[in-house]
């Protein structure tokens, strides 16, 4: 099997799927993170919002929404900067692909985190309270801390979902790994040795991810 | 959102439908009968019969769908011994090798999951089978699957509904499936609504489903929630 010289730029392509993964991941975690707060909350109105978030994400399939909000967003901002007198606006398809990603895996982690929430003790939220912590300071010196253990296998999970989910931003148009092999494969004739090489790149990322994940489980996780 | 326009093509959407739960439906049939064996052999201690097995369920689990579709869909096209070979009728059509990929990737998911339920099978239940005389074969049968099934339900209900939304991919290799027939639509129309009808379709069959397997666990796992019921 040989690549002609594309090598290079299919490793600049995996280098951009890592960018977006982790962008995307944060994002996610960010969303999930105030998402499962807001399901927990007192506050029914949010609560309602978070629920009708996350059953409408996890209802469609990725791909379905991701091609919703490109084109979607795209055509709304098209109509708001018209009405605005601003002309045509390009959404960035990097920052367009992180911000779909991480909105589409934030409600798989509201899911996550809310268990993990619910899994530390009430007795150490009234416990930090009792001793005049406020609710910011009690967060993050006591909830967050103990529900990231619980949060770990299903945040790992989440993340080897995603960063195979990345692979569908090549269908809205991104030079990401996917595309690169599409497009060199294509110009060879060779589309089997370059989607077996983009293959492999995907099995080494969710390789390296599993093991610093049982790595992270070993030294943070519940049986720590 | 332009409902006359939809209406009147309705036709094409249902022939979506039909697409993608057939393709669906065949692939999870498939895939769950050639997980049972694999699910056996990926517990066994030798290292020749669960080392392949272990091999399989690592590449497709390991590699996103979309990938294990091109290889084959636009892959294999690229040596001529498989073009002029005896399978190529069907390795040339779309539809065949999404339900190839498709298969291949549930039975891997669906192997793990079947095998997760083997290992947590209680030991004594193992044990009386033996001491009953029953033979390998009939302890599979009568003891062992229908415990694992049971237990494995849960995370089955989710393989079937991520297999459904994962189906999304097949409208990438031309098929017509319900993301398929939104973005012909879109392409007759020079518009996006396409996507805006494929959306709710898919939320009212994976809640169905759902629905389906929270019915299902109700039944089948009845043993396990006798006091939240």
């Amino acid at each position: 099997m040989s690549l002609h010289g594309y090598g290079p730029h299919l490793l600049s392509g995996a280098w951009l799927t890592v960018e977006l993964g982790l962008l995307s991941l944060l994002v996610a975690a960010l969303i999930g993170m105030f998402s499962a707060l807001a399901k927990l909350s007192s506050i029914t109105l949010l609560r309602f919002a978070a629920q009708f978030y996350t059953t409408l994400i996890r209802g469609i399939p990725d791909l379905v929404l991701m091609l919703i909000i490109f084109y979607g967003g795209q055509i709304a901002l098209n109509q708001a900067s018209e009405a605005l007198g601003w002309g045509y606006i390009n959404i960035n398809p990097f920052i367009a692909g992180v911000l779909t990603l991480g909105f589409i895996y934030g409600a798989y982690m509201t899911e996550t985190f809310r268990g993990a929430i619910m899994a530390v003790p009430r007795g150490q939220m009234e416990a930090a309270f009792s001793i005049g912590m406020s609710q910011k300071l009690a967060f993050r010196r006591i909830l967050f801390p103990q529900m990231m253990r619980h949060a770990l296998p299903g945040f790992g999970n989440n993340w080897l979902v995603m960063i195979k989910a990345t692979s569908l931003v090549s269908i809205i148009g991104l030079e990401d790994v996917v595309r690169i092999g599409d497009m060199a494969g294509k110009s060879l004739h060779q589309p089997f040795d370059f989607f077996l090489a983009v293959a492999l790149v995907f099995l080494a990322l969710t390789t390296v991810s599993v093991i610093l994940l049982r790595w992270a489980e070993a030294h943070y996780g519940l049986e720590a | 959102m332009n409902f006359p326009l939809i209406a009147s093509h309705l036709g094409l959407f249902v022939e979506g439908i039909l697409t993608t739960l057939r393709l669906v439906g065949a692939s999870l049939l498939i895939g769950l009968i050639v997980a049972i064996p694999c699910a056996i052999m990926r517990t066994s201690r030798n290292p020749l019969i669960n080392g392949p097995i272990w091999l399989f369920t690592y590449i497709f689990r390991g590699t996103p769908l979309l990938i294990q579709l091109y290889l084959i869909y636009y892959g294999l096209a690229q040596f001529p011994q498989i073009r002029n070979g005896p399978l190529w009728p069907f390795l040339s059509e779309a539809w065949w090798c999404a339900l190839l990929a498709f298969t291949l990737n549930t039975a891997a998911y669906t192997a793990e999951i079947i095998r997760g339920g083997i290992l947590t099978m209680p030991r004594g239940e193992i044990e009386a089978a033996k001491a009953c005389g029953m033979s390998m074969l009939l302890r599979y049968r009568r003891i062992i699957l229908p415990s694992a099934f049971r237990r494995a339900l849960p995370a089955y209900g989710n393989e079937v509904i991520f297999m459904l939304h994962a189906s999304a991919v097949a409208s990438t290799v031309t098929l017509i499936d319900i993301l398929g027939a939104a973005r012909k639509f879109n392409g007759m129309f020079n518009t996006y609504e396409g996507f805006l009808v494929a959306a709710p379709i898919y939320f009212v069959l994976t809640f169905t489903l759902v629905g389906g397997f929270r019915l299902v666990e109700r039944r089948w796992l009845r043993h396990l929630n006798l006091r939240s019921s």
